[in-house]
């Protein structure tokens, strides 16, 4: 059975509802269905506002679900689990500890900030190349240290499932190049499965095992596209025909560019 | 010196010894009686020659200041921990409060006067009444303003609810803590030297009023001097407080 299962998954935001903002009840996720191996790499992508946030923080257990079925490693979701690592568009740090706090505060809510979870947090500061920044304050770094500060805190608890939100959006290309390099070589490394919500076909298919297609608000899944690249990937593979053909599949499932045989007949 | 210290002291220094001089010289050109406007060097004779009496009274207004805003933090940061975090409690007291803020509360030092009598506690009273407001809707504002990607990431690790709060939300609301601390100190002191006007036997504002019913106009200026020092100083002391717990927080952008 695989890793993870979403099915049928719908939310409405009811009028009124408990930190609900709408005015009118609103359909943020209509249908969605996919699943994943674990270890795999899911990049998720769509239009703005149809509903990736909420799926994610449906997966994470922050939201209750309208209807359908959220299983991860064998547990139906209902609430927070507990073992996922959450990285979110902007770095969002504690400007009032330093980095390696930042990087321990799973570990203090979760009780186990011990002699270990030092070492470890050490350890994941040196893989992103921050060894020499252990006792900066947020503030100090710059907006792609900072998330990669942000990366370590997700991975500090050793969880199964990573989810990140756009976590390189707001990056320069360059950055935001070495950010999914970063990624990847963690991803090798702890083994973790991962939900990429993400805005940028190319980094979809550079990171992704597969992408998966959301349409328009109220989204469903409208294709799940496989990547034939193999790892570990290089930014030279970005050239070859089977990523410009996961490029131009994602492309034509987002309805940018048309169908081949649309473009036949 | 640097630069920055150079800004902070020798610029005021400069700008209150221009006043001075400005005042010397409306008293000497002007020709004003003493009663009306003592000149600079009769107010420095009177402050210099009653340092034991304005200490004494310092000491009681600096007390009930203290207090008052003591309390104001006691009462005010549970309330406001309250007030944010439920959303009942917001909605039957947050409106309220808004509206008590804005009532002009030194008209209730007669009040209070009545109901607690001319010593120590009536004065707390006001002070209190005054700095509470600040620090309650500042905490509360500050409490409901942490970024919503923290709670999310304590939510997802499955986090109590006091570490919610100890962890993450007071922490990110102690810049705004502080900020309603400063502004209340200073209100503390105006709410003690209210009460001492209304009714008191003692204080700096009872100095102030015994000394000009007397027409020691000199003596007056004394205690409305030690007055500005006593609050300088408590405002310092609140700053000084939050450079020793919030030593993350940006330094305050340079006022011109
Ligand atoms: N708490 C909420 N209350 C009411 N409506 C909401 C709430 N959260 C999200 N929505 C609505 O649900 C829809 C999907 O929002 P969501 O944030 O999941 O989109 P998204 O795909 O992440 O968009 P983007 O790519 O711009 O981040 C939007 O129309 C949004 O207005
Ligand atoms: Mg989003």
């Amino acid at each position: 059975m695989a890793f993870g299962t979403i099915k049928n998954v719908r939310k409405v935001f009811p009028v009124g509802e408990l930190g609900s903002r709408a005015t009118e009840p609103v359909v943020a996720l209509d249908d969605a269905s996919f699943s994943f191996e674990r270890g795999e790499l899911i990049a998720l992508l769509g239009p703005s506002g149809c509903g990736k946030t909420t799926l994610l923080r449906i997966v994470a257990g922050l939201i209750a679900k309208t209807s359908g079925s959220v299983t991860i490693g064998g547990r139906e979701v209902t609430g927070p689990l507990g073992d996922y690592g959450f990285v979110f568009q902007a770095p969002s740090l504690m400007p009032w500890r330093s980095v390696i706090d930042n990087v321990l505060f799973p570990m203090e809510i979760l009780r186990r900030s011990d002699k270990a979870a030092r070492a470890r947090a050490s350890e994941l500061l040196a893989l992103v190349g921050l060894a020499t920044f252990h006792h900066a304050r947020p503030h100090q770094l710059s907006g792609g240290m900072q998330q990669r500060v942000a990366l370590c805190r997700a991975l500090i608890h050793q969880p199964n499932l990573l989810l990140m939100d756009e976590p390189f959006g707001a990056l320069d290309e360059l950055t935001r190049l070495e950010m999914n390099d970063l990624l990847l070589r963690i991803r090798q490394e702890t083994g973790a499965s991962v939900l990429f919500v993400t805005h940028s076909i190319s980094e979809a298919v550079y990171l992704a095992d597969q992408v998966i297609v959301f349409s328009r608000r109220p989204a469903r899944v409208s294709q799940q596209i496989p990547v034939s690249l193999p790892y570990p990937r290089n930014q030279a593979m970005r050239f070859t025909p089977a990523f410009t053909q996961a490029e131009r599949a994602a492309s034509e499932a987002l309805g940018i560019v048309p169908h081949v045989e649309a473009l036949a007949s | 010196m640097t630069a920055r210290s150079l800004t902070r002291i020798v610029y005021p220094m400069t700008g209150l010894l221009l006043i001075v001089v400005a005042w010397g010289l409306a008293c000497w050109l002007g020709r004003l009686p003493v009663v009306v406007l003592p000149s600079p060097d009769k107010v420095l004779y009177a402050f210099a020659g009653n340092i034991p009496l304005l200490l004494e009274e310092s000491w009681v207004t600096l007390k009930e200041t203290l207090y008052g805003f003591g309390l104001a933090l006691l009462l005010g940061l549970p309330m406001a921990v309250a007030v944010a975090n439920s959303r009942t409690l917001n909605l039957m007291f947050y409106p309220l409060l808004i509206a008590l803020q804005s009532v002009p509360k030194v008209a209730l030092a007669p009040i209070i006067l009545v109901w607690l009598g001319p010593d120590l506690q009536s004065k707390l009273a006001i002070a209190w009444l005054v700095a509470f407001f600040p620090i309650i809707v500042d905490t509360a504002a500050g409490l409901r303003a942490t970024p919503k990607e923290l709670l999310e990431l304590a939510h997802s690790l499955k986090a109590t609810r006091t570490q919610i709060l100890f962890k993450v939300q007071f922490p990110a609301a102690l810049p705004f803590v502080m900020t309603g601390a400063k502004v209340a100190i200073t209100l503390a002191v105006i709410g003690a030297v209210i009460g001492e006007f209304v009714g008191s036997s003692e204080g700096l504002g009872f100095l102030l009023l015994t000394a000009t019913s007397q027409l020691d106009t000199p003596l007056a200026f004394a205690a409305l001097f030690a007055l500005s020092i006593l609050g300088v100083l408590v405002y310092l002391m609140v700053e000084a407080v939050e450079l020793l717990i919030a030593p993350w927080l940006p330094p305050a952008p340079e006022r011109h």
